[in-house]
């Protein structure tokens, strides 16, 4: 079952009175319950491309479908709504909300987003919580967390709302290499437990030779990753 | 909504020092605006308590065109008897009435036996004057205050009087008067007690007992110059005015009309509030407009403290905007939180200000603090403040507290998320 399809799909930015393309034209698709890296070096459009998938941004041509919705179409509240439904999203510097807990960040989506009941948040989060090894540093602010352990909290929001889809931008930028790999291998078990579609971007070529699927992407076309046998619809 | 709230409450608590600084702002612009209100409307009542309960009443009601010519006490305008009984009469039948006093006004001559000079003399019932203006037995300041105001063949004089004639409580003195008909009168009155003299009309003005001042003018009939009205509640001046005002213009409605009773007038009636008879009612009118005045600026510092610190807020937390954008919070429920904060902080200030403010109050009515107005001294100071006067000052601000935060929350829910996400 194909989760994500672009067909043409283009984004051009207007800088001051010049264009500056960032994605010439791409076709790809992705199966649900992939594991998906999109790699390249930075400035080659991965960003550009997540950030359209994941409905932050419209591409100025081309369609790109999303669980079978052209999500080019959405409007901002639309998108909004989409996301919070559909999508989960892991950043590169966490981006998690220093004012509250490990517990209340994981919870924060569930309140704000989907409005979820007080005893099946609670349920949700202690299982995430476990799955992530994050039961322990429940009550504590990021501050007070490390970098892994920041990203394994953001990895357990991203799932919080059980999304189809986590997209996760530059997830291990931020981290050594040991630390970037249990990130992935987190990442990766959580998709085999939940089925969850992981798609993320990375230009470290140890992390990426952990996706099963791999884009590779350069000035903003796409090529097939000469390395992985995956590699499919290019 | 209550989670909103928290984290919205977690924010501030999270960007301390600014927080506390503003809800110092707020706190302090609450604490000045109710302090002076309630201290500015002390010292409004107490002035006008001092002209209503010491001379004048609350209400005067006169013959039509009597205060027009009040300078010369014209004595041929003068309500006659048959007019008194209907006013007395309305005055009846209001409840808010407390009591009523009729006064005959009259200019004499008023000799030592070796000096003259002239005074204005009010001719009153003393029961009747006392229980309309309570203060006038305080402003004795020689004489006994015990014991009857005021009986028959007895004079209070003004204390401006006593000292330039030299008169001292107990001597005989003449007061010589000319009476409608313009035949002169002289009687002979013992001087009861002297008085201090009040600021505005009829402050320096001499008593007599009203059959006293109708003997002197040789009045066949019991006319009255005056009918000053006291109520039971001040605060329903402007209902009874319009009451009686009506009331009366129904007695005489065969020469009233809409404009005078507009003006409180009819059957040959004028009716006048303490406002209208007081030049003080200017001042009370200056305070009135301080007081909104400071309200304007106590809102303006409110409006542009919050206006700073939810600008701020936005400009600094831009890419947690981004974040709980992209993971697809509502822009309602984003504006929703910035308003929450900017909410809290108006109610957080307005509550700790109120509760500082009335605390300021309490204490200042503990300390008993003395002022002088005029020739009054020693008044102390109470300030009150209405329930009312506080709760339209609290709400007043939070409202302003929450159109403030309305402009940065709204441009937080509008951000773009790839934008936001990518501020440095």
């Amino acid at each position: 079952m194909q989760l994500i399809r672009a067909e043409k799909l283009v984004k051009t930015y207007r800088a001051g009175e010049v264009d500056v393309p960032a994605v010439k034209g791409v076709d790809f698709s992705i199966d649900a319950k992939s594991f998906v890296a999109f790699v390249g070096p930075s400035g080659s459009g991965k960003s550009t491309l997540l950030n359209m998938i994941g409905c932050l941004d419209h591409p100025t041509s081309g369609r790109l479908s999303v669980l079978d919705t052209d999500v080019g179409g959405l409007n901002r509240r639309a998108a909004a709504e989409f996301r919070g439904l559909h999508i989960g999203f892991v950043f590169q510097e966490f981006n998690l909300i220093p004012v509250l807990t490990v517990y209340e960040n994981i919870e924060y989506p569930l309140i704000m987003v989907q409005d979820w009941p007080a005893q099946k948040r609670r349920k949700q989060i202690m299982r995430l919580l476990e799955s992530v090894d994050m039961l322990e540093q429940a009550h504590k602010r990021p501050d007070q967390i490390s970098g892994g352990q920041k990203q394994r909290v953001a990895v357990a929001r991203a799932l919080a709302t059980d999304p189809q889809l986590v997209l996760a931008d530059e997830p291990t930028a931020n981290l050594d290499h040991d630390t970037a790999y249990r990130i992935i291998e987190l990442m990766k078990r959580m998709r085999d437990e939940l089925g969850t579609t992981f798609v993320f971007s990375t230009h470290d070529p140890k992390i990426m030779g952990e996706a099963e699927i791999i884009f590779t992407l350069d000035d903003g076309r796409l090529h097939s990753s000469p390395g992985k046998a995956e590699v499919v619809h290019a | 909504m209550l989670n909103v709230l928290k984290i919205a409450l977690r924010n501030l608590a999270r960007f301390g020092r600014r927080t506390l600084l503003t809800s110092t702002l707020i706190t302090l612009g609450i604490v000045s605006v109710l302090l002076f209100v309630a201290i500015a409307g002390s010292f409004k009542a107490m002035m006008i308590g001092q002209f209503t309960d010491a001379v004048l009443g609350h209400i005067e009601v006169h013959r039509k065109g009597y205060v027009a010519s009040i300078d010369t006490l014209p004595l041929n305008l003068n309500m006659q008897p048959a007019m008194v009984a209907r006013v007395e009469q309305a005055l009846a039948k209001l409840e808010a009435v407390e009591a009523y006093s009729t006064r005959v006004k009259l200019g004499a001559m008023f000799s030592n036996f070796t000096e003259t000079t002239s005074i204005r003399v009010n001719g009153v019932d003393p029961g009747k004057e006392v229980a309309t203006t309570p203060l006038l037995p305080g402003r004795i300041v020689e004489g006994s205050k015990q014991g009857p105001v005021l009986k028959r063949g007895e004079i209070l004089i003004p204390l401006l009087l006593a000292r330039g004639m030299k008169v001292k409580v107990g001597d005989t003195i003449v007061l010589v008067a000319t009476n409608r008909d313009g035949s002169v009168n002289g009687k002979t009155f013992t001087v009861r007690a002297v008085l201090e003299s009040v600021s505005g009309p009829s402050g320096r003005d001499g008593y007599i007992h009203i059959e006293d001042a109708r003997d002197l003018l040789r009045m066949k009939d019991a006319e009255v110059s005056e009918i000053a009205i006291r109520l039971k509640d001040p605060a329903q001046l402007d209902r009874v005015y319009a009451q009686l005002s009506k009331t009366l213009t129904g007695f005489a409605g065969k020469s009233g009309n809409a404009a005078m009773a507009g003006k409180g007038g009819g059957a040959g009636l004028e009716v006048h509030t303490w406002a209208d008879l007081s030049p003080f009612a200017s001042i009370a009118r200056m305070i009135d407009l301080l007081t909104l005045f400071i309200k304007i600026m106590l809102v303006s510092i409110v409006l542009v403290s919050i206006m700073n610190v939810m600008v701020m807020a936005v400009y600094e937390r831009i890419r947690e905007i981004g974040t709980i954008s992209a993971i697809g919070t509502p822009p309602r429920k984003i504006l929703s939180l910035f308003l929450a904060e900017g909410l809290l902080l108006g109610a957080g200030g307005t509550a700790l200000g109120t509760v500082i403010a009335l605390a300021l109050i309490y204490a200042l009515n503990v300390w008993k603090i003395t002022f002088d107005f005029g020739q009054q001294h020693g008044l102390v100071l109470t300030p009150t403040i209405r329930a009312a006067d506080v709760a339209i000052i609290a709400v007043m601000v939070v409202i302003v507290a929450l159109l403030a935060s309305l402009q940065p929350a709204w441009k937080a829910s509008r951000m773009d998320p790839v934008t936001a996400l990518g501020h440095v």
